[in-house]
């Protein structure tokens, strides 16, 4: 009697693990569609100052104290980035991507995916990063073939002043 | 509102306990050990980590490798241990939620219970970044899937400069020094966690922090079981240039993880929080109406030190003496810690019903239910009982038999009533048995009031149940709300076998009707027995 107890409550204990045990991986999620792909558009980039630096003069330099004495004065703040994505000549993304940090001294980001199915794509990406207002500073267009679950990033390479497809 | 959702909460928790009673008994019921088992899973955890550490390999490029190389070349003692890490910590998941709700269910999170209630908070959090730091080290798809939506709720956070999610977005990216990171997280939190386990309970006397042994050696017997049948696998490399589409998810570890799809990572993180919150402040929602708390009566307590043995709150401590009787201590209560349950009157020598005072006083007492209260409600009650069996039920407020009139003294744990009390009922020829009727036994409200109350009766434990109290009068019923009828029967069951008893012989010197007699002017005791 106590064996067959003993063996109830091994089969009930064994029983919760197990049940423990398949939902550690079951069941399986699928976070896009089958035959679909993801476009990612992200980059970290800092766009031109506010304004244009200031050269001080003697007696401004002569004010500051002698450690901070610098020869010009320029803001700190950048401007917003305008950004904008079309996939198959339909517009999928804008945005004015405002300067990271308290100051807004910092580069804007962005980090955008869109799922779209498998197959070719037209991406077009434009970018405005200076004080212009029509037009772009940065723009390219090509035509992608997008595989099955392939993650496409289309990023921003400051150093070459490009987008790149990868 | 949360009245109700405890209400039925508590239901369905009694109706699991009957049968996990009745298979395991009161002392092996897994629901009755919820915290104890947390405990246990995670030196199980600790333990085979550091195995698995031995042949882990933190650099980015052969984590994957040396977590296959110990999954199947070495399956038998390494495999075996990588399925212990995970299906433990998975279970401590499962034992930390279970915990959480039996004792909002038990309604033992507020009051001075707020402490444990509260500091389990941080203990889900560490808990949970600890689980999901150990999917980010296998580095295959599903560690993808994770570092990838970890770092991009993290991103949410203004607190990054460079969005972290980046780092997985394409090969090259990614450094070891970032991995090694990754391995540093993964010890160090769950040594904090530790360090919060202890603090969770830090305010709990006798907490249990290791299962009952047969209990610990089934659960490790059915872990190999287990991890032999289903084995812990990886799923395949990681490839950051493609989507980790489909993942076997950890349920338990990950379940708002696909939130993320359908939310934006605010939201999340706003359901996140407003969780925390609300089990945060849950204690006040409302907070627990608490009687006055025990006080201590210095003309009659030697500071002997039962009460504080016996306390399960640790709201009693022995202090040096502040009066001028022959004793170094006195016992000291902590207002803030009182959950005036009365286990520390039933623990004092002094608390003896045959005291002869014009007041009855005890070295330790409830201001709002004095043991001459209890007295009087004995005598009362016992007025009322007839027949041949009369049979008088001290009943705890949390059990089945609460609900009882006539022929019931409800006490806020039955450990208050002293053993004295017993001797006190029977010698006087008060009543022909004694129920003790109790919360469910694997369920006891004030989680030591079962366990002190037997060993009392059995002369195990100060105050001893006098060896000249006939034992086949006394009975105890450990039965929760939902087992009313069985309590019911165990009692009437009882009647009819103290009914069919020869007479009693013990007899008390005094005669029957001294207690509720007017009290005489002349104290019999002076101090503490």
């Amino acid at each position: 009697m106590r064996a067959l107890r003993l063996a109830g409550q091994f089969a009930v204990i064994v029983a919760l693990f197990a049940g423990v045990a398949a939902l550690s991986d079951w069941p399986t999620y699928r976070q896009i569609p089958g035959n679909s792909g993801v476009v990612m558009l992200t980059f970290v980039h800092g766009a031109d100052r506010r304004g244009e630096c200031r050269r001080l003069t003697a007696e401004e330099i002569a004010k500051l104290p002698p450690n901070m004495r610098r020869v010009q004065d320029c803001p700190r703040v950048r401007r917003p980035i305008y950004v904008e994505l079309d996939v198959d000549s339909r517009n999928v993304y804008q945005a004015s991507l405002p300067p990271t940090g308290i100051a807004g001294d910092g580069p804007s980001r962005v980090y955008q995916r869109f799922v779209l199915p498998a197959g070719k794509h037209n991406v077009a990406v434009r970018m405005r990063d200076t004080a212009r207002t029509e037009g772009f500073d940065h723009e390219r267009q090509e035509s992608v073939e997008l595989s099955p679950d392939q993650m496409f990033v289309i990023d921003y390479r400051p150093e070459s002043a490009s987008f790149v497809f990868r | 509102m949360i009245g109700a959702i405890r209400s039925v909460l508590r239901t369905g928790f009694a109706l699991i306990e009957q049968p996990f009673d009745r298979l395991f008994g009161p002392a092996l019921n897994p629901v009755a050990q919820l915290g104890a088992l947390g405990f246990f899973f995670f030196w199980i955890v600790a333990v085979s980590g550091i195995y698995l550490f031995i042949f882990f390999n933190t650099g980015i490029e052969r984590a994957y490798q040396s977590v296959e190389y110990i999954t199947r070349d070495h399956w038998f003692h390494a495999g075996v241990m990588r399925s212990f890490h995970r299906y433990a910590s998975d279970l401590m998941v499962v034992m930390v939620a279970v915990h959480l709700l039996r004792e909002f269910a038990y309604d033992r999170y507020r009051g001075v219970r707020w402490y444990s209630w509260f500091t389990g908070l941080p203990i889900i959090w560490l808990l949970y970044v600890s689980g999901i730091t150990g999917y980010w080290l296998v580095w295959d798809r599903l560690a993808q899937y994770v570092a990838i939506v970890s770092s991009e709720l993290l991103d949410w956070l203004p607190i990054f400069g460079e969005p972290i999610a980046r780092n997985f977005i394409s090969t090259g990216t990614l450094t070891s020094r970032f991995f090694s990171l990754m391995v540093f997280m993964h010890v160090a939190v769950p040594l904090f966690l530790l360090f919060i386990m202890w603090v969770h309970i830090l305010r709990i006397s006798r907490p249990k922090v290791n299962p009952p042994r047969a209990l610990a050696l089934m659960s490790l017997v059915a872990l190999v079981a287990v991890s032999i049948w289903k084995p812990a696998i990886s799923q395949g490399s990681v490839d950051l240039a493609k989507v980790p589409a489909e993942v076997g998810l950890d349920w338990f570890f990950l379940p708002i993880y696909p939130l993320t799809n359908i939310w934006s990572n605010g939201t999340v993180w706003a359901l996140l929080g407003a969780f925390s919150l609300m089990i945060g402040l849950m204690p006040w929602l409302p907070p627990l109406r608490r009687a006055k708390p025990a006080e201590v009566d210095l003309a009659h307590c030697n500071g002997c030190a039962r009460c504080v043995e016996d306390c399960p709150y640790e709201a009693i401590r022995l202090v040096g003496r502040t009066d001028n009787m022959p004793f170094p201590t006195q016992a000291q209560v902590n207002p803030s810690l009182c959950v005036s349950c009365g286990i520390c009157v039933g623990a004092c020598p002094s608390s003896t019903p045959f005291r002869r005072t014009r007041d009855l006083r005890t070295g330790i007492d409830l201001p709002e239910f004095s043991l001459k209260e209890l007295r009087e409600k004995v005598v009362e009650v016992a007025g009322g009982l007839k027949g041949s069996g009369r049979v008088l039920v001290l009943a705890c407020e949390h059990g089945a038999a609460a609900g009882r009139i006539g022929d019931t003294v409800v006490l806020p744990c039955v450990a208050m009533a002293p053993p004295s009390l017993i001797d006190f009922i029977l010698s006087r020829d008060l009543a022909d048995g004694i129920v003790v009727a109790g919360c469910a036994e694997s369920a006891c409200y004030n989680r030591l009031g079962i366990r002190w109350t037997e060993q009392r009766f059995a002369a195990e434990r100060d105050p001893y149940l006098r060896a000249r109290v006939p034992r086949e009068r006394i009975a105890t019923v450990w039965a929760s709300t939902l087992a009313v009828s069985r309590a019911e029967r165990e009692i009437a069951d009882f009647a009819a076998r103290v009914a069919s008893l020869p007479p009693k012989r013990l007899r008390s010197p005094l005669p029957a009707s001294a207690a509720s007699r007017p009290p005489k002017t002349f104290e019999t005791e002076k101090g503490s027995a």
